[in-house]
Parts: C-alpha cells; structure tokens; sequence
C-alpha cells in the first residue's frame, strides 16, 4: 500500500487533489481511497487529505499517519503545522514553491531524506500560467506522477479531465504536464549533483 | 459498472435506481452531498416521475415523507444528528404507521458540545423507535443496502434507517460497483402498499387506540420486526445472486471459526478492525470479528451462534449509553451464552476521534492477557480529565466544561491527525 498525506489550505483544492489521485489510480486498475480530514474547513485555514493506493480491496479506514508521500500545496505551512509528521526515511516530500529547500529554511532538517524524493515545483506560477488561477493542485498531481513514477502522467490527466471541462480541464492538464517534465529534470539534475 | 466516487453519490446514485417519487429533506452534515446529488438529479430528470421537496426543517421532512408515503408513493429522505433528533417524533409516527420510508443516517455526534464529525449516537438514539436499523461497512455495502432497504421495508410496510459513518464513508471516494437499472428493476417490483390514501377508496391513517388495543398494536410492531429476521437473510442471499455480491444480511463474520476472542463492531471501523485482527492472528493470536448488519431487529439468534465458542467478546462501539456504559454491549449480553464479564464495552470514536490500528491492538493485546476492564474508553486522554475533575473539586464555579478543556488542550490546528 502507498499513502500520500496532502497539505494546503481551505480554497486550494487540497480534497480535490486526493480524490483525482484516487482517480487517476482506479483508471489504472488499482484500489484507491481518497478522503479529507474532516474539518469544519474554512477558506486559509489548514486542511489535510489522504489517498491510498493499493492492489487490494483497503480496508483501512484511520487517517494516513505514516505517508509514503508528502504533497504541500502550501509552504507557509511548513512552520505553523507539523507536515512531515511520521514521514518514512525513504519518503517523498513534494513541496509547492519557487524557493529552494536551504531557502524555505529545512535544508537542513530535508537531508535525512533521499535526495532524489525531494522535489519542489512552482505549482502556483504553473497554474497561473495555465488556469489563471492560483489553484497549485493539478499541477502537483502531475509533478507527483514524475517523482514517484506510481502513477502515470496519463491517469493524472485523465482524472483532471474527469474532474474539471472545458478550458479549465485544458488548463490544468497543461499545468500538470508541465510540472512533470519539471520535476523529472529536477530529478534528473539531483541524480548527476 | 465499477466507478470511483464519493461515498455520497454512490448512495445518491442507487437511491435514484430506486425509482423514489418523493424525495424530501433538509441538509446538514455530514448528509449533504447525497441530497444535494438527488436534487440535482431530479432537476435533470435523470430519476423520472419523482418530485424533489424542499422542506423547512427535518420534522417537516420526516412529515412529508409520511404524507408522501401513506398516498403510495415510495418516499425518501436523509438526515444526520442534531436533525435526526428534530425530527424524532415523526420517526416514531412513521414506524407506528408501518409506513416504509427509506432514511439514510450519515451518523454523527450530538450536541453539546456541538460537533459535526462522525459517531453512532444519533442513530442510537433512535434504536428502539421501531424502524429497521442496518449499518454500511463499506460504501459499495451502503448502496447495496439503500436498494435492499426498499424492498424490505415495502414487504413489511416498516420504514428503514441505513446507517453510514459520516465523513468516514459518506466524503471517501472509493471504488464501487454501480449496479444497471434493469439490474435494480428486477430486485425491487413497484410498491404496493398495504395501506394508501386513495379518494376512491377512502380510508383513515392514524386512528387513535386506547388501553384496550395499544399493546396489540406495539405487539405487531415486534412481531414484524421478527419477522424481518426471518426474511432478511434469504433477501441477502437473493442480493448476491442477482448482483454478484455479499452485502446486507444480518451480520458479517470474519476469522471466526476457531476464535477465543471476538470483536463485536458496527460500521465502516470492521475494516480497521480486521486489519488489525489479521497482524494479531499472524502473531498467533486466535481472533476474529463479528460485524452487525442489522441492529434492529436485533438478531439474537444469529448473535449466539456466531460468538458459539468464544471465551471473550469485545464489543467496540461508537456510542456511549451515558451512566451505563455500552449500548451495543448491552444487546450482546442478552445472547451470550458464556459468562457475562466475559463481555468488554470498549467506547472509542466519538466524535470523530481516528480509531488507529495501533491502538485497537494495544487494547486487544491487553484483553488476551486477561486485563481488558468491563468498560473501556479508547484513547481517553485521562491528563486531560484529571485536570477537569481537579478544576471542580477546587472551585465551585469552575466554568463551562468544554471551553476550559479545549483551553487546556492548547491549539489543535497544528496537529496532523
């Protein structure tokens, strides 16, 4: 089983992210779970969602205390909420940002982790770009897909196409396919640094 | 036709197979999205011959329902807590008229303290207001039984609560298997009800009965519900030969067989639980769990038989009978054929605190060893309690208790689970 925790804030399509993962990865023929954390959730207030993926039935129903993934749509999180919460060593720390991680100040608190599952993508300037919206979600799910190799970039853009229409559903399909050849160059670059 | 939705549309989906005519509600969460859904539906025409009622609250839900129901028309309506108990006397008047009215419960809290997220106390509450009572596990078992609920509740003219665990079911996109039309058609025939308000033939609802017949007519009451027991189980069994499917009956059994120790639980935790029965059986551990279905009628027979051998029966439930203990425990006592200490009440996720599996097995280790007290409650915070009690012994006015325990307890926003 694989367990993606996603971070953000009310307005930023965090619940909807983990159910177009969940999405993304039925049309693949798996098992997936998607669920928010089941707040009285307000607009700017720090929201959590979950997504399970699995090749068997999940029965699994207690909130994702362990994630094999972490996606932070949001980095003014990363000092107000404890995201990397029982995050394993060998975990993938998605983060929503221009900056570097030394520059968003958890370089040093990052190194215990792979280098290689540490990525960062500007989903909001992506989304802007794209959607004319800052709504970072479709791009991170693309970003994810590259990083983690779970999913592929065509489920991600299959589900965003199932989840949204028109110009809107376009948009973010580019937003998603941009962040993904992003994250595989940054990847790429880690693995020769 | 396997789909991956929200819990809520599922139900909403298979309650438009139903071919409802009236669907009346009012919202509140965590129901919301399967009555927002139905709406939606019926403005588009997608349920044919079916209106879609706004209602003013949920008593005047329940009594549309009613209305709608005893002119023959095969009624739906949704509610959660705090409007489950609003419209309380309407629910007994339904059952009391053996009208079959099918109501989900997207089961949460009741206030105070007010509290959106999800336990069992508002469909407890109503457990013995003469309605069928049957908990989904799943989502793909709370669609299935939204379209057993119909057929059973119009055969016996008694109206049926599904129960699904708010948020936990109702807001989870899962997989499911939506069954066709025509699938659902040959299940369920058109309703023909035993009693109708028809100006051709007219005939009163509602008689008022004195001391001379009201026991006669509670009497029939339970001799219906009895009588669900005896039917529920074929129709279950006529389920997964029309849909493929094991969903509904009266219960779910699972590991079992040669159990010392079985779990009793409702709802969409058995798969937490079995999760966790299954690491303590690779341990060794001789463990299984016994999931109810149906909790009214409740069925005796079946209970007995099922905990047959087992030498301990934790019953974990997400209610809390106030200055007793268990509610569900207390029913499993009744058919227990060992010594009755042997049956635990572990109270654990009210109000939407995550029932985890490392906390089941700590509890469910410490009932191997012999050491489970008669009542537990899971995860109790007893720091917490003991400053609350400590506040009271030393003060008179010591303040209202929730907002001093939340004071105490600091900011939560910060906390991931």
């Amino acid at each position: 089983m694989f367990q993606i925790r996603i971070h953000g804030r009310g307005g930023q399509g965090v619940v909807t992210a983990a159910e177009m993962l969940s999405v993304a990865a039925f049309k693949e023929g798996r098992h997936a779970q998607a669920f928010p954390s089941f707040g009285s959730e307000r607009t700017g207030a720090p929201v959590v969602a979950f997504c399970r993926i699995d090749d068997r039935e999940i029965r699994l129903r207690e909130p994702v205390m362990q994630p094999d993934a972490l996606i932070i749509q949001d980095p003014t999180l990363l000092h107000q909420v404890d995201v990397f919460s029982g995050l394993a060593k060998d975990g993938y720390i998605m983060i929503n940002t221009t900056r570097t991680f030394d520059a968003l100040g958890i370089g040093e608190f990052v190194r215990k982790f792979d280098p290689a599952h540490l990525c960062t993508v500007p989903a909001t300037e992506l989304a802007l770009k794209h959607v004319g919206r800052p709504l970072p979600n479709a791009a991170l799910l693309g970003g994810f897909a590259a990083a983690t190799g779970r999913i592929s970039l065509a489920s991600v853009t299959d589900a965003i196409r199932e989840t949204f229409s028109g110009k809107v559903a376009q948009g973010n399909v580019a937003a998603a396919s941009e962040a993904f050849e992003h994250v595989r160059k940054e990847i790429g670059e880690a693995a020769h640094a | 036709m396997l789909k991956q939705i929200e819990g809520s549309r599922a139900v909403a989906e298979a309650v438009g197979l139903c071919r409802p005519e009236v669907i009346c509600a009012y919202p509140i969460s965590p129901q919301t999205h399967i009555v927002e859904a139905l709406g939606e539906m019926v403005k588009a025409g997608q349920i044919e011959r079916c209106e879609y009622i706004n209602v003013e609250s949920e008593f005047a839900a329940m009594s549309v329902a009613i209305g709608a129901s005893a002119a023959g028309a095969r009624a739906y309506t949704a509610t959660a807590s705090q409007g489950l108990l609003f419209m309380a006397e309407a629910v007994f008047n339904a059952s009391g008229l053996g009208l079959p009215i099918v109501m989900t419960v997207a089961n949460r809290a009741i206030g105070a303290p007010i509290n959106i997220w999800n336990d069992h106390t508002d469909s407890m509450s109503q457990r013995d207001c003469g309605w069928i009572q049957l908990f989904a596990e799943t989502n793909q078992e709370a669609l299935d039984l939204h379209i057993q609920a119909f057929r059973l509740g119009e055969e016996l003219s008694l109206p049926v609560m599904v129960c699904m665990d708010g948020f936990i079911l109702t807001h989870a996109v899962e997989r499911v298997d939506m069954p066709t039309q025509s699938q659902v058609d040959a299940y369920l025939p058109p309703f023909e009800p035993r009693q109708v308000l028809d100006p051709a033939e007219p005939v009163s609802i509602g008689a008022m009965v004195g001391p001379e017949a009201f026991l006669e007519v509670r009497y029939l009451a339970h001799a219906k519900q009895m009588r669900a027991l005896e039917l529920i189980p074929g129709w279950a069994q006529e389920f997964r030969d029309a849909f493929g499917r094991d969903s509904g009956g009266l219960m779910h059994t699972y590991r079992c067989e040669d159990a010392d120790t079985i779990v009793v639980a409702l709802g969409s935790v058995l798969g937490t639980v079995k999760d966790t029965v299954d690491e303590m059986r690779d341990r060794g551990a001789r463990i299984g769990v016994l999931g109810i279905t149906c909790f009214r009628p409740w069925p005796s027979a079946a209970v007995r038989t099922a905990l047959g051998r087992a030498r301990r029966v934790v019953v974990l439930e997400k209610s809390l009978a106030v200055g007793l203990g268990g509610i569900v425990s207390t029913n499993v006592r009744t058919c227990y054929s060992g010594n009755p200490d042997s049956v635990h009440t572990v109270i654990a996720g009210l109000g939407g605190r995550a029932i985890t599996r490392a906390s089941l097995a700590r509890m469910l280790d410490t009932a191997l060893e012999g050491r489970l007290e008669a009542l537990t409650f899971l995860d109790l915070d007893k720091p917490l309690v003991e400053r609350a009690l400590a506040r009271e012994r030393e003060q008179r006015r010591s303040g209202p208790i929730a907002e001093s325990i939340l004071r105490d307890l600091g900011t939560v926003a910060s906390k991931v689970t």
